[in-house]
């Protein structure tokens, strides 16, 4: 037994490195997309979007705490969540390139909201039946808000998408303007593989398979035209080869760790 | 105060009727929006119950102006439901201010034109992670001081609406002290962020009760309608009385030095805050008001594409539902 009680991780010393990185994937998908979010508080177009976004950015990091939890318990060298999110320097940050891009507006923001959604749920999904008791609970807990999340976004693409021909044109421009960095969640990589084989997590490509339908869907009742270039241009975030958004964004969120080391707040 | 300086509107109601309306207020009734009430009283509680909304939402700008830098995850959560609580009790002002037949988009755009005013105190701004403590500890006591008593205040849906912020409120005092207390007992360095902090919200939170209206007129008919339940002086004594231990326990100074306990009263004297800067700040020369309202004005204009939008699909809904009829 762990110390806080829980079932210790079951996993090959072997395969513990991927592992590490893998679960930082998944907590640093949450933390950067729960960032980007969280600079709309009290900026949204409603205050019901204010408060919504919020809300929507407290799950994400409430998940990110979650997941570089288990990391750090998985890498075993003392380090703690808040270690991990606050002293990692760029080129050791898991996240795909999707959720690090500048939120554009309001439009751009549900609409990678809604892309990173409909693969977070997929993945989430598979990840709450799998045989990693540790890796099944956080996921089954996250679930429940990322379904309601992929709702949300989901039916905000339909509505703005189908509304006014500026709001159609922004939906369109922020798919367009979004597309060829969604390939990399797909992608995988001798991380993913080694996660796949040891049956922890679900095969990339089925994951695709199922987000293309949920995407096709939704953007068909948008109105909206699935655009005809590769989405795989952008890849390269899940092995810590980033846009340059990151380093800024890293720069403000690390501040005062940075600035004041080993004080407690 | 979240609502500071209401003026009372008169009334050119039936005498009778007003005196009955008074005697009902008198007897501790409650007032809902489909009974009969005066013209001033409808139009005082809107300015006021306005200005308190407002005074939520522009709210969320100063500590929504940490929430990206908060130093821990944990910190960052609280901080982001704390933000996330401010837009909820700004939703529930606003529809209690709708039951007195203003819409919400009609006090935004009072708002946005400078019509109305919000809270003097969100002017000022957040220059370190201190003031995210002093905000919670110093701002939203007061708020508190002032909102505890509006739990009766004779209008049921305000009263109703102050029972639910009341209690997210006492929260939001508890996380602002607790950011204190890490601080003040933290490196020295932070020590010296978190006495920079309350060095700069004290006389701004002292003026949030507004300046001393025991002899103004407003304030009598305020009270009479129960709109208002204290005058700014008592509140004021009372959060000074609450605070002044609470920042010793701290370890950190008041800076006034002209404060100290007063055995005859029962409390603190302490010095007034600079009225005059008070005024300039409602006038429109604090320190942010600029950046504030702009910032508010900002989120109205760029939403303003997404609102229609969702507007133009609500009706293509109903006109395809009517059409398969």
């Amino acid at each position: 037994m762990a110390l806080d009680g829980r079932d210790p991780v079951q996993i090959d010393d072997a395969l513990r490195p991927a592992l590490f990185d893998w679960l930082c994937r998944l907590g640093d998908n949450a933390l950067i997309l729960g960032h980007r979010t969280s600079e709309w508080c009290g900026h949204g177009p409603a205050l019901e979007e204010d408060i919504a976004l919020a809300n929507t950015a407290l799950d994400l990091i409430g998940h990110c705490q979650m997941w570089l939890g288990l990391a750090a318990e998985v890498e075993g060298q003392g380090r703690t969540a808040d270690q991990l999110a606050y002293l990692r320097d760029a080129m050791a940050f898991r996240n795909v390139k999707l959720v690090e891009l500048p939120n554009g507006d309001i439009g751009q923001t549900i609409m990678r909201e809604f892309l990173f959604d409909a693969f977070h749920f997929e993945l989430l999904t598979a990840l709450s039946t799998s045989p990693n008791t540790r890796v099944a609970e956080i996921a089954a807990k996250a679930l429940k808000e990322v379904a309601y999340q992929l709702d949300r976004a989901s039916d905000l693409v339909v509505r703005l998408g189908d509304g006014t021909e500026e709001s159609h044109a922004r939906m369109q421009a922020a798919l367009d303007h979004l597309w060829p960095y969604t390939g990399e969640m797909f992608t995988a990589d001798a991380v993913d593989t080694a996660m796949t084989e040891a049956g922890i997590a679900p095969d990339l490509s089925d994951l695709h398979t199922r987000w293309t339908a949920t995407v096709k869907d939704i953007l068909d009742e948008a109105t909206l035209t699935l655009p005809e270039r590769r989405f795989d241009v952008h890849t390269g975030g899940k092995q810590g080869r980033h846009t340059e958004h990151l380093g800024y964004l890293l720069a403000e969120m690390q501040f005062l760790q940075r600035a004041y080391p080993g004080a407690e707040w | 105060m979240y609502a500071q300086m209401i003026k009372s509107e008169s009334s050119n109601d039936d005498p009778q009727a007003l005196a009955e309306f008074q005697a009902r207020i008198d007897r501790g009734e409650r007032i809902e929006p489909k009974e009969w009430m005066p013209e001033g009283y409808r139009k005082t509680l809107i300015r006021q119950i306005g200005q308190h909304a407002h005074s939520e939402i522009v709210g969320q700008l100063p500590e929504g102006n940490w929430i990206t830098r908060a130093p821990t995850l944990e910190r960052k959560q609280i901080l982001l439901a704390k933000v996330q609580d401010e837009a909820g009790h700004g939703l529930y002002l606003y529809s209690a201010c709708e039951t007195l037949g203003v819409t919400r988009d009609e006090l935004f755009e009072k708002l946005h034109s400078g019509a109305m005013k919000y809270s003097s105190i969100f002017n000022y701004p957040t220059l370190t992670w201190a003031d995210m403590g002093a905000i919670g500890w110093l701002v939203d006591g007061a708020a508190i001081m002032n909102q505890v008593p509006l739990q009766r205040t004779s209008y049921g849906p305000y009263a109703r609406a102050m029972v639910r912020i009341c209690k997210e409120e006492s929260f939001h005092q508890r996380q602002g002290y607790s950011i204190m207390m890490k601080m003040a007992q933290g490196t020295p360095a932070q020590k010296e962020m978190a006495q920079d902090a309350l060095n700069r919200f004290w006389y701004p939170s002292l003026m949030m009760f507004g300046p001393s209206d025991a002899e103004s007129v407003h304030s009598t008919q305020n009270m009479a309608w129960k709109i208002k339940i204290n005058t700014n002086d008592e509140l004021r004594q009372r959060f000074v009385n609450e605070t002044v231990p609470q920042a010793e326990y701290l370890g950190l100074t008041v800076p006034d030095e002209h404060l100290r306990w007063n055995d005859d009263k029962q409390g603190y004297d302490f010095s007034e805050p600079d009225w005059d800067e008070f005024f300039e700040v409602l006038k429109g020369n604090g320190p942010c008001n600029e950046e504030r309202l702009g910032a508010r004005r900002k989120a109205w204009d760029d939403g303003q594409w997404f609102r229609e939008g969702l507007s133009a699909y609500a009706d293509k809904q109903a006109a395809r539902r009517t059409a398969a009829e």
